[in-house]
């Protein structure tokens, strides 16, 4: 599935995006699976709310971290995981 | 110089709960010990809580409840609400036979994130040969109603000589049960696949035949239906990456218990196995004997050791090199550079030759496991 940018994007049903103390990260979880997420990565996910459609997040990003040009790296992952099936559009 | 080579220890992520030996199943495969039928008293519920609390205190995040058939423990409900209380994504792995709709409730009502269910066959006749019990229909159902009841629903499907031949009819039942994944496992030889080797391993004609069938309708299904496909290793060149690597990643609690780096290590001498009885988890993770006994790289013999695919592989299967060679300690024998693969290429022959008659299959049961125990 390819990157919608005017539609909302959500987690999967099924999956579960959860901060692991013990691992000092966020993980996505799914039937017998489970992705340990690097930083950027649990950042772009928790934007991911059923609302936010790829410039709300882009928006939501920059400010949160005080930054520029952050479009094509968050363009990039949100493409890997509608590929992984990790998100959807609703 | 003690501890100068100690590896990392890292948190269990898996924690793999095997609630009971119990099951209204006979698989021919199972991958429970054979002698089964003479292991001790199965763990309480309060047991299990704590074995659930402080593995995940640890860092097990997915739980697998397994079996025999989980469904047989009459605290499930119990144990799956613990277990989401605590924050794990729980996965029930079952027969699914006499799962009913009301438990299907109670059990998502509980917190249960997902359930897999296995079918044997694409046929009702094969499927309650194999399962030696009649279960296809129900277990029909029991997929209908996982999916009503918007549980991700993943199929597992054990792969051998006698259901290969299916292979598109599995592909194809699975698309119209609606599974969101499928999991094609050939079988692994351990436990009671072992024992009836010589009847379930195919040939290469068919596993050939087979996976080119299941690659091409992967494509067809892309976006729709995840496959996994679970490799017969006797027929890779390459050993597995057992368990991630032993006392890495993964934990089983076996019904009595005793605490596995992978749920077929019992077969090992020597382990000195701990109990969830007797020792914490977390005493059990990182200072048991069992659990340090493979970790790293210190134990490995030639040609593992001096191997540049070792942090790959860790040398694949303890369980495996002790099965067919009696020594435990010796590199996977599905490795092209085992001296040992010779015997894995035996065992191929013998499968690739035409059968002039079939030995009957030994089924998983008390009466078989008492036999054997």
């Amino acid at each position: 599935m390819a990157l919608l940018p005017d539609q909302p994007l959500q987690i999967a049903p099924g999956f579960r995006l959860q901060w692991e103390a013990a691992q000092n990260r966020h993980v996505l979880l799914y039937p017998e699976g489970l992705v340990e997420l690097n930083h950027s990565s649990a950042e772009i996910l928790q934007c991911c709310d059923g609302l936010r459609n790829f410039a709300a997040i882009v928006t939501e990003l920059e400010q949160k971290f005080n930054a520029e040009g952050l479009a094509p790296d968050i363009e990039t992952f949100l493409n890997v995981a509608l590929n992984n099936g990790w998100i959807k559009h609703p | 110089m003690v501890g100068l080579n100690t590896p990392e220890i890292t948190p269990p992520r898996w924690l793999l709960a095997e609630l009971t030996y119990a099951c209204p199943l006979q698989c021919p495969y199972c991958s429970n010990p054979v002698d089964y039928a003479k292991l001790g008293t199965e763990l309480g519920t309060e047991d299990w809580f704590r074995v659930l609390s402080e593995a995940r205190a640890m860092g097990a995040v997915q739980l697998g409840l397994s079996g025999g058939e989980p469904l047989a423990r009459q605290d499930l409900v119990e144990i799956v609400g613990h277990a989401r209380g605590l924050g794990y994504y729980s996965n029930l792995i079952t027969s699914g036979y006499g799962l009913t709709e009301t438990k299907i409730e109670a059990l998502k009502q509980a917190g249960l994130d997902h359930i897999q269910v296995s079918i044997q066959a694409s046929s009702q006749e094969l499927n309650d040969y194999l399962a030696g019990t009649q279960s296809f229909t129900a277990k029909k159902e029991v997929a209908r109603l996982v999916k009503k009841h918007r549980y991700p629903m993943v199929l597992c499907v054990v792969i051998h000589r006698e259901n290969i031949h299916q292979m598109r009819d599995i592909l194809e039942m699975a698309e119209d049960l609606g599974a969101d994944y499928l999991e094609l496992a050939n079988t692994q030889y351990y436990g009671w696949a072992h024992q009836n080797m010589e009847q379930l391993l195919p040939s290469r004609e068919q596993f050939e035949h087979a996976e080119r069938i299941a690659q091409d309708f992967k494509e067809k299904v892309k976006g729709k239906m995840k496959i996994y496909y679970v490799v017969p290793d006797y027929y890779e060149d390459r050993p597995k990456a057992c368990m991630n690597g032993w006392g890495t990643t993964f934990l089983t609690i076996a019904p009595d218990g005793v605490a596995l780096p992978c749920h077929s290590a019992r077969i090992l001498p020597g382990l000195d196995l701990p109990n969830v009885r007797e020792h914490s988890i977390e005493a059990i993770w990182r200072d048991s004997k069992a659990f340090n006994f493979f970790r790293g790289f210190d134990w490995m013999p030639e040609p593992c050791r001096s191997c540049d695919e070792k942090q790959k592989d860790f040398g694949g299967c303890r369980c495996q090199a002790y099965l067919l060679t009696q020594d435990m300690y010796k590199t996977d024998p599905v490795c092209g550079k085992s001296n040992d693969r010779g015997l894995v290429d035996a065992i191929l022959q013998q499968a690739n030759q035409p059968r002039l008659e079939e030995k009957p299959l030994l089924f998983r049961n008390s009466k078989n496991s008492k036999l054997l125990s």
